[in-house]
């Protein structure tokens, strides 16, 4: 075994780009379930969202377009799930998983033909000097847009909640929808706007991995990244600095258990694959045992009665 | 005379099935404390949510000051000056009080003022509250705080209050009306609901008395008794419970330093209860909600275990015993969550007849269900307590409150127990069958049962119990005889005002 094949600044370097996908995803479900509403459908957004952006990048050749594609995929289809609960008032438990499985499907069905392509590169990004330092450089300013986008839609969904009223709004929906409406808040309104933004962030990370991690369109490649999103959601008590953790965690271990696989350590590859599942969960359980609740309203359906 | 505040007329609002209100016309003149009257199901809470715009009229007119008035939502209904305090809570446990307030407020400034303004209007109306603080920690009266300073913040002219008093100590209610005085000699118009007379007739300058929807009297409370705007109310004569003296017989249910530890997080637990109830008697005991009264509940039926002497049921040690064994016994209980707690909304009242009867009127037999007994138990209770429903297969969630509230308790007097524990017996319930359910623990008791009342109505626990008690943050006041005691003294035993001052302008 030798160790001194693992080089720690590629290491951070590459733990945030393979957390950068679940990050969104999560960021996305936060809203959602700040907002009261459980929507157990983000692997399939995530997929829907990773074939839409793929193929819409190989047709036009623009990883930009591609991504703004996959958000719309990805919204799209979870106003499917927005339908089926905020107006046919159905269980959000059994339409989420449905959504899933209809996302498998349906991205199977849309990927037919575009096996085995690359997609065009995405742009990184590259500032002179900056990108050459060394150590911080590779670190901080050698990623991807993605990764910053994604670093910027965690900082700005944690002000939002914290200093706008609108993030009151959407909080206060999903603590009490009885007493939000009471107040005149649209609840259904503001949970529709929630779940489309959800679909939105699915669909991106989805992207993430077709576009830039893998880069290329298998079947299923999402591989349980929406189910780890949605756990990570839970285990950071519903805030967004502590889904940022929960990601960095679960990439670096991810990261770290390939480096240690490729060094020949002497643990059985399976034990070492199921690693980052492991100590991302026990991490964030351990943390998230500061009494912080739940919203209230999760998952609870809501219908005005008067 | 200067024009109306408000002035509704012929309003009218029917839901499929069933007319809420028909016709209702009233005036509310400025400065003027204005009580709305009636039972349960009257149609008082769809005629204020009319007024707050929750709710479209079919028909009819309302004006503000002599400007057609129809709130298309509760925002247009702020604008034009209209507050509403709610019966139960619109609040957010999870966020703090400026954050509550904030929310319902058309256009707050930002926090930091926002929470300076509040601590500047809960002075001047002698109701203290810290903006910061998360609103699942307050007690009710704090809660209801937070309420009202929503509503006093955005300077209304009139103020809805439904049914304010329900959750309040004595004192709590002595304070809030000397807010409610203040606010009406700067001008403020208030619209009270409620179904306490004794309140109306000490706060309210007009009464309009609401029957099935209809407006069917207009009275001032001040000129009028207690009965007679009761009697209005209910539309016939009311049964007032009777009862006699007896000597009481044996101890029958004791508790010696009960203590038990509350399963929720936001509960209370139990500190070193004891009492002894004897055969014959009503033991009362008061207090404001989430001082351990569904706890004590819990401790007796069985839910809660304790350590085994510590609740002893005729000289049988039953503390570690769980319901089902102290149902055999005789211990039997009523808890006050009715859909839910004491009745599973979906099941049909057979099915919630044999969840508790089974037992003791022989329903089970060798593990299987004779449902024919069930059945037969549920019409009997029906039968008896005059339950309104079309049959016994009927989902205890089609019941109203009151109807599945009798049906709760007759299941359980009809068991004929030893000891019987009731918690808020006649919670949201109307007149009449509150006093058909009073008057049943009390020939329960005649009948040589011990009967616990746990309730937060005083007027009922005078009407009922021999003897008296508080519960305060888990603990029991000293026990008295009920006869002779002042609402001053049952106060303290309440644990007094939870830290309110009067109004100090």
């Amino acid at each position: 075994m030798d160790l001194s094949a693992i080089n720690p600044v590629l290491l951070v370097a590459s733990l945030m780009v393979a957390a950068t996908a679940v990050m969104i995803a999560a960021i996305g479900e936060l809203i959602v379930e700040r907002a009261g509403v459980l929507n157990l459908g983000v692997e399939g957004m995530m997929i829907t969202g990773a074939i839409c952006g793929f193929a819409v990048a190989v047709q036009t050749g623009s990883p930009l377009l591609g991504f703004v594609a996959a958000a719309g995929g990805g919204a799209l289809l979870s106003m499917l799930f927005a339908f089926l609960t905020q107006f046919a008032l159905a269980n959000q438990v059994a339409s989420g998983l449905a959504l899933t499985l209809f996302g498998l499907g349906l991205s199977a069905l849309l990927g037919q033909g575009y096996q085995g392509i690359k997609p065009p590169a995405t742009p990184r990004l590259d500032i002179p000097m900056l990108s050459d330092l060394p150590v911080v450089g590779r670190i901080l300013f050698g990623h991807d847009l993605m990764v910053y986008f994604g670093l910027a839609l965690v900082a700005a969904t944690w002000a939002f909640l914290k200093y706008t009223r609108a993030g009151l709004v959407l909080r206060a929906v999903g603590e009490n929808h009885d007493a939000a409406h009471a107040l005149g808040y649209k609840v259904i309104r503001i949970r529709v706007m929630a779940i489309a933004f959800g679909g939105a962030c699915a669909g991106l990370g989805g992207a993430y991995i077709s576009l830039i991690r893998v880069p290329q369109w298998t079947e299923g490649m999402t591989a349980g990244i929406g189910w780890i999103a949605l756990a990570l959601v839970v285990f950071a008590s519903w805030k967004p600095w502590r889904v940022l953790l929960g990601a960095y965690l679960f990439g670096g271990v991810t990261v770290l258990q390939l480096n240690l696989q490729a060094a020949g350590l002497a643990i059985p590859v399976e034990y070492l694959s199921m690693s980052p599942y492991l100590i991302t969960i026990l991490v964030l359980v351990i943390m998230s045992a500061d009494k912080s609740r739940a919203p209230a309203s999760l998952g609870r359906v809501f219908h005005a009665t008067h | 005379m200067s024009e109306p505040l408000l002035s509704i007329r012929g309003l009218t609002k029917a839901y499929p099935g069933v007319v809420a209100n028909s016709d209702v016309s009233f005036d509310i003149q400025p400065g003027e404390v204005h009580a709305l009257l009636g039972e349960n199901g009257a149609g008082k809470s769809t005629l204020v949510k009319m007024i707050y715009g929750l709710v479209k009229p079919d028909s009819g007119e309302m004006r503000v000051r002599g400007a057609p008035y129809a709130p298309p939502e509760p925002q247009a209904a702020r604008a034009a000056g209209v507050a509403m305090v709610f019966q139960h809570f619109s609040l957010f446990d999870a966020l703090t009080v400026a954050e509550n307030i904030a929310l319902g407020m058309a256009d707050p400034p930002a926090m930091r003022d926002l929470a300076k303004r509040i601590r500047e209007v809960s002075e001047t109306y002698g109701l203290p509250l810290d903006p910061w603080r998360v609103v699942g920690d307050l007690s009710a009266g704090e809660r209801q705080r937070v309420e009202i300073i929503r509503c006093l913040l955005q300077n209304p002219k009139l103020l809805i209050m439904d049914e304010p008093t329900s959750v309040l100590t004595p004192q709590e209610v002595n304070i809030l009306f000397e807010t409610l005085r203040k606010l009406k000699s700067e001008g403020t118009s208030i619209l009270y609901i409620s179904h306490k007379l004794e309140e109306i007739r000490a706060l309210c300058d007009e009464a309009t008395i609401l029957r099935l929807g209809k407006k069917v009297a207009t009275c001032t409370p001040r000129d009028t008794t207690a009965r007679e705007m009761a009697e209005l109310m209910v539309g016939t004569e009311l049964h007032v419970p009777s009862r006699e003296y007896r000597e009481p017989g044996a101890v029958r249910l004791a508790l010696n330093g009960l203590s038990v530890k509350s399963p929720g997080q936001f509960g209370t637990s139990l500190k070193g209860i004891t009492l002894e109830v004897r055969a014959g008697e009503v033991l009362g005991l008061a207090g404001v909600a989430g001082n351990g009264q569904d706890e004590l509940l819990g401790a007796l039926s069985g839910e809660l275990r304790s350590a085994s002497a510590m609740v002893v049921l005729d000289g049988t040690e039953v503390g570690a015993a769980g319901p089902g064994e102290r149902r055999r016994m005789g211990l039997l209980t009523a808890p006050e969550e009715r859909l839910g707690h004491a009745a599973a909304p979906d099941m049909s009242l057979t099915e919630n007849a044999a969840l508790t009867g089974a037992e003791r009127k022989g329903i089970v037999s060798g593990g299987f269900l004779n449902w024919g007994r069930a059945r037969d138990f549920a019409k009997e209770v029906i039968a008896r307590f005059d339950v309104r429903t079309p049959g016994t297969e009927n989902a205890a969630r089609s019941l109203s409150g009151g109807n599945l509230q009798k049906f709760v308790i007759g299941r359980e007097v009809m068991q004929d127990p030893q000891v019987l524990v009731v918690n808020q017996p006649t919670w949201g319930v109307d007149a009449m069958a509150a006093a058909v359910i009073r008057q049943a623990l009390l020939d329960l008791a005649a009948g040589g049962a011990a009967v616990v009342v746990i309730s937060q109505d005083l007027d009922e626990l005078m009407e009922v119990s021999d003897r008296f008690g508080a519960l305060n943050e888990g603990r029991l006041s000293e026990i008295r005889p009920a006869k002779g005691l002042t609402v001053d003294e049952i106060g303290l035993m309440m644990g007094g005002s939870h830290d309110m001052e009067v109004a100090h302008v």
